[in-house]
């Protein structure tokens, strides 16, 4: 997936200015950036979902997780209905059985099909926002915050989702996280956006180990740290 | 739904109304219709006890029979109103953008204009008599249905489930169908049922006003349109008619106020507990002599056998942070909440010992408890008036609390600004707070706890909502604030990694009980609970391994309602044994300042 020239203004407001980005195809590719730099307004443009100015290419079937599990399932729609919204073509039995496909991707049971959103806890339903986005055979999977709103005994099992799926399914990930240390642990390279633009970009030990930007040092250094003695 | 005597008289009302108009017209109906030509245009009688009409009909009677047509009547005109209504509001979201448009406009322009002209216009071009004015109340309730359908599927269109059915190609209609409808139905029904009420009034007023139901026909509005003449000879003959009115129309609004209220106060879904648990015995924890918080043995229960808090003991010394982590639902919020005063009704809290610098607070006055405690919580306009400036808010504090002078209290209130680091104080205390950014917000509600001399800060998550970059700065304020006024923080997170580089003593709470406590110098190598332990190694940081994967913690942490007898983390625990589901480990104590609640731990 290429990112060309990609612009993205909000009224007089530019959110995104003129970023080019590469990600290769299944890797994961992490955005930091503190809020309000850009990085969900970069992601929807990928996705689509806001006008914008440049070129994305090599993404023709983008699908997106968003940060909070609680307001991207459908209270109303069971989970199965919900992962089954992307699945065109597919009726009945072959339907059910994508379904529990699906859902076994990201390690759920089958029999939570049948259960409502607000059954689950927080990390159930990203995983089940996951296997939604799943579904529409992506090829670019873009993950924005996923695991912001979650507890962090709950945070390891999603994150160690998102690295299965590039091992295991090569899907390729544009992952967006305003912590370095998440970002770092999952991503093959990370690129840092600053006031909308993109002020570094490279492999994650070079960008981590040797940051060339003042405001990549400074991200480094707020991730907070248990002291150890 | 409330049972407030409200919702009571309001349900009594229309369910009256409802069998009234069953079983008026078989009951009444003959009675209605006798024609008496000896007893024409009577008065109150004990035969007629709202006298008779001109042909000597028992208006009584009519009253009793007329509740089925009036009620129908407003029934259509409410359905007719409400449908049109709801296809109006919802057709911008399946149009193209030039039709959603053009009738966007069009909505906004019937809500402009007054119902009553529309009824009856609309009354006088469809033809007098009941259909007409059935129309026309339906054209005057509609705009407003219209406008009501759109902001409601506004909200639900910016939702993240709209924006993932959009991704995955869900044409417009489907998810209009699937995912907008349903989920305002319960809003626009209830409304429907207000509207009714004022279908009704509307109904009577255009027959009272011979625009509705023609003779032979009746209905409420058409008996007081008869009975009128006579007002001034016979009242009692308008009075039947126009208390019936009356009554329906109070019931259904009462009834529509009633389920309104309900279902925005229903909760949201809560697993309900077995019986009540037995009161749990307060643990051992390390008392300080000089503590600014000393709570022991602290319970929250809430009906139900749901008791969220059970037997937390905690001290905060002076200029001591202490931190109080846990996953979401361990109780540490309620924790909080109940050390100051703010458990919502119905939750019910008891302690041993409750201490704010050594003082009960049972003793302490609101005013005392207000400038000797400071709340900060994770959603800075919990604390802060979207309607007034920073500076003003501010100022109250000290205004209310410690007598000051206006002058005296914006000065301190700038002065304060400037000392949580706010860029341009004087700027800032004049803006209102959404002009300010999420972090400055923070700052401005830390500010505010400072105008009186805090002895005790609580916060509650204050930077959960925030970035890295923000939080760290935000730490480094509360520990500035710390270490130059001497006030004690408990600061509360779900992140062990922010406990562990702000606090100098680390509470772990699970299921609503203090499970370690100890010193942060020990947090990384010396942690005994296997919680703490699992809370610790899930969490990456800088140094963590890329090529493992990470640990994370199996299940589920019970719901308040289903703690049993063991050790509530058993299920969870990689280390359990048989007597740690039977019996529940004390906090005991295992090193210096360190005490653990586990079996296995020692
Ligand atoms: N008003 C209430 N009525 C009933 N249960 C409640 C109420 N408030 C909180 N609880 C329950 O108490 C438990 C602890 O809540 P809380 O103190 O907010 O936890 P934390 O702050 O650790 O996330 C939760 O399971 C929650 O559902
Ligand atoms: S008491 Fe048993 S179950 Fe509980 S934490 Fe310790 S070892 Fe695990
Ligand atoms: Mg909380």
């Amino acid at each position: 997936m290429r990112i060309d020239n990609l612009t993205v203004r909000f009224g007089g407001f530019t959110a995104v200015d003129s970023v080019s980005l590469d990600v290769p195809e299944g890797h994961i590719v992490g955005l930091v950036g503190e809020s309000g730099s850009g990085k969900s307004s970069l992601a929807r443009a990928v996705c689509g979902l806001v006008p914008h100015t440049g070129l994305v290419s090599g993404a023709s079937r983008p699908q997106m997780v968003f940060q909070d599990p609680y307001a991207s399932l459908d209270p109303r729609m069971k989970i199965g209905e919900s992962v089954a919204e992307g699945l065109r073509g597919l009726r009945g039995a072959a339907r059910d059985a994508e379904v529990a496909r699906l859902l076994g991707l990201v390690s759920l049971p089958a029999e939570l099909a049948g259960r409502y959103p607000r059954e689950l806890s927080g990390g159930q339903r990203q995983r089940v926002a996951i296997a939604r986005a799943l579904g529409a055979r992506p090829d670019l999977l873009v993950a924005d915050e996923i695991t912001s709103a979650l507890d962090v005994s709950v945070q390891g099992a999603v994150l160690n989702l998102v690295r299965s799926l590039r091992d295991e399914l090569g899907v390729t990930i544009l992952f967006i996280s305003h912590n370095l240390a998440v970002v770092r642990y999952v991503c093959d390279e990370v690129a840092v956006l600053h006031h909308g633009r993109l002020v570094e970009h490279g492999p994650t030990e070079d960008v981590i180990g040797a940051p060339a930007h003042d405001y990549t040092r400074a991200l480094i250094e707020a991730v907070p740290r248990v002291p150890r003695p | 739904m409330p049972r407030t005597p409200s919702a009571v008289a309001g349900t009594v009302l229309v369910a009256l109304m409802v069998v009234l108009a069953v079983i008026g017209p078989p009951l009444w109906g003959d009675e209605a219709a006798r024609i008496d030509a000896t007893a024409v245009l009577q008065g109150g009688s004990a035969a007629h006890p709202f006298g008779t009409d001109n042909l000597g009909r028992d208006l009584l009677a009519r009253v009793l029979v007329a509740a089925r047509y009036s009620l129908l009547l407003a029934l259509a005109a409410a359905l007719i109103g409400g449908v049109a209504g709801i296809v109006l509001g919802a057709l911008p979201s399946v149009l193209p953008r030039r039709g959603a448009r053009f009738v966007t406009g069009m909505v906004n322009a019937l809500v402009a204009f007054p119902g009553l002209l529309l009824a009856m216009f609309t009354a006088v071009v469809t033809g007098l008599g009941a259909r007409g004015a059935v129309l026309g109340i339906g054209a005057a309730i509609a705009p407003g249905f219209a406008r009501l359908t759109q902001t409601l599927a506004a909200s639900v269109a910016g939702a993240d489930y709209v924006a993932a059915a959009r991704m995955l190609g869900v044409p417009r209609h489907r998810v209009l169908a699937r995912h907008v409808l349903p989920n305002i139905a319960e809003p626009l029904i209830l409304n429907l049922a207000m509207a009714l009420g004022g279908a009704l009034l509307g109904l009577s007023g255009m027959s009272f006003l011979g625009l509705g139901v023609q003779p032979p026909d009746y209905d409420w509005g058409r008996l007081l349109f008869d009975g009128f003449g006579r007002i001034y000879v016979n009242p009692e003959v308008a009075l039947g008619p126009a208390a019936a009115v009356a009554l329906a129309g109070i019931g259904f609004n009462l009834l529509g106020d009633a389920l309104a209220k309900g279902a925005a106060r229903r909760p949201a879904h809560r697993p309900d507990g077995a019986a009540p648990p037995a009161a749990p015995a307060p643990d051992e924890a390390e008392v300080q002599p000089d503590a600014v918080l000393d709570v022991r043995g602290l319970t929250v229960s809430f009906p139900g056998g749901v008791t969220p808090v059970r037997g937390v003991s905690l001290s905060v010394g002076p200029g001591e942070i202490v931190g109080l982590v846990g996953e979401s639902g361990s109780g540490k919020s309620l924790t909080a909440a109940a050390v100051g005063g703010l458990v919502p009704y119905p939750g019910a809290v008891s302690h041993t010992a409750l201490r704010l610098s050594g003082e009960e607070a049972a003793t302490l006055t609101q005013k005392e408890l207000g400038t000797s405690l400071a709340m900060v919580f994770q959603d800075p306009m919990a604390s802060l008036n979207p309607a007034l400036r920073v500076g003003g808010q501010l100022a109250e504090v000290a205004q209310v609390h410690q007598g000051a002078t206006r002058a005296e209290a914006r000065r301190r209130a700038v002065d304060r600004l400037g000392h949580v680091h706010l860029p341009e104080p004087e700027k800032q205390a004049g803006r209102h707070p959404h002009q300010l950014s999420g972090g400055m917000r923070q700052r401005a509600v830390i500010a505010m706890g400072l105008m009186g001399t805090p002895k005790l800060i609580i916060a509650d998550e204050p930077t959960t909502a925030l970035d890295v970059t923000v939080q760290r700065q935000i730490l480094r304020l509360l520990r500035e604030v710390t270490e130059e006024t001497r006030a004690g923080v408990l600061f509360i997170s779900h992140d062990i990694a922010v406990v562990g580089e702000l606090c100098d003593r680390v509470v772990v709470m699970y299921a609503g009980r203090v499970v370690e406590e100890l010193p942060v110098e020990r947090l990384a190598e010396g942690a005994a609970h296997p919680y703490t332990r699992a809370l610790l190694g899930s969490l990456p940081d800088m140094d963590t391994d890329r090529s493992r994967p990470l640990a994370s913690i199996p299940g589920r942490q019970p719901a308040p309602g289903d703690v049993g007898d063991g050790c509530a983390f058993a299920p969870r625990c990689p280390l359990a044994g048989e007597r740690c589901e039977s019996s529940r480990p004390p906090l005991a104590r295992v090193g210096a300042g360190h005490l653990v609640a586990c079996w296995e731990a020692s």
